[in-house]
């Protein structure tokens, strides 16, 4: 019946023309074989898609899977005491995980102390104080940050910062903090430069475009009705972003922190270069450390003997557990605000 | 009034804190950027781009790992690409709302933003372990599970921000959906696309981490993807942590390059982006 219609409209139109005769239908093709072809294809493309979506997934598996198949040795040699044990000696082949969980711990910390406050302030001033024409390329240039790659922040921090830390900065802490009870300790030792404080800052600086672009993003999606309605009873700027907009948005702000602390904790090469690598747990922040994946970096190609490597690759699925938990958590918050913005 | 006057020294302090606080994060891109020309500008010489990585002491260049980062590459995208687009596709088209798509949505973007470390172990039990020895191939399959993310996330977003009406007009001439897909929606999302890939460029050309087991490093030219592949990231983390100065200077260039072609590219990805959502 369509296909009937069709060609009596096309026969019309050549009648009314009629400049030139019809074409020969001899090479017209069979429409049924065509309508087969495409439904064949769209089935093709349908389940390739389909397909692809399901390797995507088997990927994922393929990382948890290999990190437990390979890390099956120092499991079954250490057992949980893994988790407990400091001493780390390729020699003996005793291993621990104390030293790196400790190290990948505090330096994410850091990191966070720093990058929290200093990503929500730039977000606030991107959204409420940045004057119209800055505001785009300010958030570019915050967001290439993030773009650098993390070996360029290894070789800066190495150095550029910690040279410039051990000379003029951490000795003026030291001597500072000598006589205060807590801080003395967390604040001891001579000043290498490199350490765990360096590796917190460098870490710091590296997730912070991630937490101000995901909290300029939150705080968009605050109704201006409502920000307009707090200036509109007197409330400041601050005001306005504490008891408002940061309310408001507080779990998706919280989203984004997590994100960063996801990025923070995996982070391997710039880590790597400004830690110092010792295998020990020291109170002073100053004290060179490691952390997991800077272990990894370090010591894998060196690795002799199945059971260091099982050790180390036993440690990278601690840190994808870690920051599997992290970034599920961050992701889940994150849903429930863009529903809350999409509703 | 002296309540309000509190008030409004709050909104100083808390307004002058967040000023610093930007002007304190462009520093650094400022003084990462400054100190990466100042170091690297030096070292640029045509030397560079013509003589292998030298053993210390004698002079060279980055030839071999520029090659081996710029193969590697290409095959871990080329790679990646379509097998990215090909699941965003799926999410995006056939089961936007289906069980399918809400774990692969979940699972990808914690990919996005796994510790790339854990990919190169992945590799490494998966490939260079039952090989046997470290190679190119598993290298550029290393850098193909991390392009695969961020081509994902972009094409359905992309793809979802293509107009229905789109959509219906060419169901109803007729098209199947795949038709209507290869002809009408990724031509609309083409740009969005493109961005993507160059972002999943720009991610991938800086990795260190997963080519470290994976290719590992080659002194000399090499065109053998199944043998070790020099990479200029795993050239620049040697040669900056070794004790020998031509080394870190080399290392100091490699950084240069590797910072340059990422934020070219990334600039660009951002150019184009605008311009697709401006139309």
């Amino acid at each position: 019946m369509e296909a009937g219609f069709t060609r009596q409209t096309r026969d019309n139109s050549v009648s009314d023309l009629a400049i030139v005769e019809a074409p020969p239908r001899a090479a017209e093709v069979d429409r049924g074989k065509v309508l087969g072809r495409m439904a064949l294809f769209d089935f093709f493309f349908h389940n390739l898609t389909r397909a692809a979506a399901v390797l995507v997934l088997l990927i994922l598996g393929g990382v948890i899977f290999s990190l437990i198949y390979g890390s099956l040795p120092a499991i079954q040699a250490f057992g949980l005491g893994f988790l407990t044990t400091e001493s780390w000696n390729p020699v003996t082949e005793k291993f621990g995980a104390v030293a790196p969980i400790y190290g990948t711990l505090v330096t994410s910390a850091i990191a966070m102390v720093i990058a929290v406050p200093l990503g929500l302030g730039i977000a606030i001033f991107l959204t409420e104080l940045c004057p119209h024409a800055l505001r785009r390329p300010i958030g570019v240039a915050i967001e290439l940050l993030a773009g650098i790659p993390s070996i360029i922040y290894g070789i800066w921090g190495l150095f550029v910062l910690a040279p410039f830390l051990q000379q003029h900065v951490q000795p003026a802490l030291i001597s500072f903090t000598g006589d205060i009870p807590v801080l003395s300790s967390l604040f001891a030792g001579p000043p290498y430069g490199i350490g765990m404080l360096t590796a917190g800052f460098i870490l710091a600086i590296m997730v912070l475009p991630f937490i101000t672009s995901i909290s300029r993003d939150v705080f968009d999606t605050v109704p201006p009705m409502l920000k307009e309605a707090a200036s509109g009873i007197g409330c400041t700027t601050w005001e306005v972003m504490r008891y408002v907009v940061i309310p408001y948005t507080r779990v998706g702000v919280i989203g984004g922190v997590m994100l960063g602390l996801g990025r923070a904790l995996g982070e391997t090469m710039a880590v790597t270069f400004v830690i110092g690598n010792a295998h020990k747990v020291s109170s002073s922040l100053l004290a060179p450390g490691t952390t997991i994946s800077a272990t990894i970096a370090n010591e894998f190609t060196e690795a002799v003997g199945d059971l260091y490597t099982s050790a180390l690759i036993e440690l990278g699925l601690i840190l994808f557990v870690i920051t599997f938990f992290v970034l599920a958590a961050a992701r889940f918050m994150l849903m429930r605000i863009e529903q809350k913005s999409g509703a | 009034m002296s309540i309000s006057a509190s008030r409004r020294r709050t909104n100083a302090l808390a307004t002058t804190l967040c000023w610093t606080g930007t002007v304190f994060g462009l520093a650094w891109l400022v003084l990462i950027l400054g100190a990466l020309i100042y170091e690297g500008a030096r070292g640029l010489t045509p030397a560079v781009f013509t003589e292998m990585t030298p053993p210390p002491g004698a002079t060279g260049g980055l030839l071999n790992a520029i090659a081996g980062s710029l193969v590697m590459t290409t095959i871990g995208v080329l790679l990646g690409t379509p097998l990215g687009m090909l699941a965003g596709t799926y999410m995006a088209e056939y089961g936007r709302y289906s069980k399918l798509s809400m774990v692969v949505r979940f699972i990808n973007d914690i990919l996005l933003s796994a510790p790339s470390i854990v990919v190169g172990l992945f590799v490494y039990t998966v490939v260079v372990a039952r090989v046997g020895h470290f190679s190119g191939i598993a290298g550029a399959l290393a850098l193909a599970v991390l392009v695969v993310p961020v081509v994902v996330r972009t094409t359905e977003d992309m793809l979802l921000l293509v107009p229905s009406p789109l959509r219906e007009a060419a169901a109803a001439l007729g098209l199947p959906r795949s038709h209507m897909l290869l002809r009408v929606a990724y031509r609309a999302a083409k740009s969005g696309i493109i961005t993507g890939v160059l972002l999943a460029i720009a991610r991938v050309s800086g990795e260190t981490a997963p080519l470290l087991f994976t290719s590992l490093n080659n002194q000399f030219w090499s065109t053998d993807l199944n043998a070790p592949v020099s990479s200029l990231p795993v050239v620049i983390f040697q040669f900056a942590l070794s004790p020998y100065k031509d080394w870190q200077q080399l290392a100091w260039t490699g950084a240069l390059l590797v910072t340059l072609a990422v934020l070219l590219l990334s600039i660009t990805a951002r150019a184009l982006s605008s311009q697709g959502k401006q139309q």
